[in-house]
């Protein structure tokens, strides 16, 4: 689809977790075409000391209301002062960029951690559409950083992994019990190592996965080539070729 | 009744070229202008300045390439690029078209890589000129080490025009104490024009980590931060060269364009500021044919080296 900028009107802003806030945007643009795993990129309003946009995955899309949902993990300066943007101000905003997740399989498992938790929900709601009700398996250090799951259980199975015990499973997400069961497809989003677990894992028992890539990057179209991730045919943009990209093209990647 | 026409003209020549604004896209910030197709109509643009091209593919430095500093930015991508080749073969088809001024940017480690390069583009009839990268700061061989030194700028130059039928730039690095004496250097060995400048060398450290932000440790300064820089030395550079001189470094507005014309230069290049507002290269263009209207300036050539 056609890449825009536009001026998005901030509808909602709520909080999330600790440090996450999710914006609801409102632009006037037919939105069907927004892929879920797709991103955006955010110009930060207002901000002397913050001169790039800042790169944030589509978190939901309501098509019949024209709202995109962002889920936004405060990290910085830039995600600080967007923590701050009022409802009704505008947000100049250039979507949707990247590669999205397929949404391909019949028995599907959909794996997040912290931020990485943003995509999965417009994801899970993409599988619905389709009749699949995935497994959907949310991982985190303690249960205070696992989101508001009610969020997520109309559109799967909800499974959740802590490391303390407090929610959940105890342990990593690839040692909870529902990660076992078999699947033909795996999409996984959070973490770097967890990613690399998950996809060694889906690797060796031969189901399809993709994950999606997070770098820091500075145009998301492709120009600068700043973004690249090292997969098995040389540098490319997560930007651009990515986020999302199959782990047929990551097995230098995984094995790092 | 004398007729005054409302619309400024805008064109301007650099060397053989003939460009509809003077307003082109830098090296390594506009992709190979298909990138932005979705937000620029490039025949709005006096041309635009695709990739560095080596002789061979390029993968580049490793992640991480990219920080944000004050007002600008650091890049270490190292000229990842699919080489002259590949160019030739599969993107020069895809770009020829183009309805503005398709200019190649031309690296290499070795002298016989530059002219290489340079012969092979010689050949593509639509590219009506490249740019000598004698500047960039992140590969280890070649490079800028061409830049800093005025015996070793005119060898290339020279060297180049000999395979080179059309019109050659220069680019040039700020790295050095003294841009004039390179820039007259490849003026005497046949450049028919120079741009300038290239990023400024910096390093950013993450104190958090205790290690440098890139890979590389240091890297190319672009953005707004060192626009001063930038008009100054193509200041200087105009007033002691007679080639056209192409004006970048922290462009993101129509005034910062101008500043550029009126210290002397004939075109300018937008960099880093593509990377904030994909429009902002045409956006500066309607800018300048503003600023004429506002001040009466019947032809954008008569404010060139006005200061």
């Amino acid at each position: 689809m056609k890449k825009q900028m536009t001026d998005f009107r901030v509808v909602a802003r709520e909080d999330y977790l600790p440090n996450f806030f999710v914006l609801t945007l409102q632009g006037g643009e037919p939105l069907d075409e927004v892929r879920p795993g797709q991103f955006v990129e955010v110009a930060v309003p207002d901000c002397r000391e913050v001169m790039l946009r800042r790169p944030i995955s589509v978190h939901d899309v309501d098509v019949e209301a024209g709202t995109l949902s962002l889920l936004v993990q405060v990290v910085g300066r830039g995600t600080e002062r967007l923590s701050q943007v009022a409802v009704g101000s505008t947000l100049n905003v250039i979507w949707s960029l990247g590669r999205g997740f397929s949404v391909a399989g019949e028995r599907v498992l959909l794996v997040g951690g912290g931020t990485g938790v943003a995509p999965l929900l417009y994801l899970a709601k993409c599988y619905a559409a389709r009749g699949v009700r995935p497994t959907l398996l949310l991982g985190g250090r303690t249960s205070g950083l696992i989101p508001t799951l009610s969020r997520y259980e109309p559109w799967g199975r909800l499974c959740v992994a802590t490391d303390d015990g407090s929610l959940g499973e105890r342990g990593l997400v690839t040692e909870h019990s529902c990660f076992a069961e078999p699947y033909d497809h795996i999409c996984a989003c959070g973490p770097t190592p967890m990613m690399k677990a998950v996809a060694r894992s889906a690797r060796q028992r031969g189901i399809d996965c993709e994950v999606s890539l997070e770098n820091m990057m500075a145009c998301g179209l492709g120009a600068c080539l700043c973004c690249v991730a090292a997969t098995d045919e040389g540098h490319k943009c997560v930007c651009r070729e990515g986020p999302v990209f199959d782990i047929k093209h990551l097995n230098q990647w995984m094995n790092e | 009744m004398e007729h005054i026409s409302n619309e400024p003209s805008l064109q301007v020549r650099v060397a053989s070229m003939t460009l509809r604004n003077p307003v082109m896209t830098a090296s390594g910030t506009f992709g190979y202008g298909e990138e932005y197709a979705d937000f620029v109509d490039l025949g709005h643009l006096g041309g635009i300045v695709v990739k560095g091209t080596t002789g061979s593919r390029r993968e580049g430095n490793a992640y991480p390439r990219m920080a944000e500093t004050p007002s600008g930015m650091l890049n270490a991508v190292g000229l990842q690029n699919v080489g002259v080749e590949a160019f030739c073969s599969e993107v020069y088809d895809r770009i020829k078209h183009f309805d503005t001024n398709v200019v190649v940017n031309v690296s290499g480690s070795t002298l016989e890589e530059y002219c290489q390069v340079a012969a092979r583009i010689d050949a593509l009839s639509a590219i009506p000129a490249i740019e000598l990268n004698i500047s960039c700061p992140n590969v280890k061989q070649g490079g800028m080490t061409f830049g800093t030194r005025p015996e070793m700028a005119a060898e290339v130059v020279a060297a180049v025009r000999s395979v080179f039928s059309r019109t050659l730039i220069v680019k040039l690095t700020p790295n050095v104490t003294n841009v004039v004496e390179i820039a007259q250097a490849v003026e005497e060995a046949g450049a028919d024009s120079v741009s300038l400048i290239n990023t400024l060398l910096g390093m950013a450290i993450d104190v958090e980590r205790r290690r440098p932000m890139l890979s590389t440790i240091t890297g190319g300064l672009s953005g707004p931060c060192v626009k001063p820089v930038a008009v100054r030395m193509v200041w200087q550079v105009a007033h002691a060269v007679k080639i056209p001189v192409i004006g970048l470094g922290g462009i993101s507005t129509a005034a910062d364009a101008l500043e550029f014309l009126m210290a002397g230069a004939r075109a300018v290049q937008v960099g880093t500021a593509n990377f904030v507002d994909p429009t902002v290269s045409v956006r500066i263009v309607d800018g300048l044919a503003d600023y004429c209207r506002r001040h009466h300036i019947a032809d954008i050539n008569d404010i060139v080296g006005i200061v």
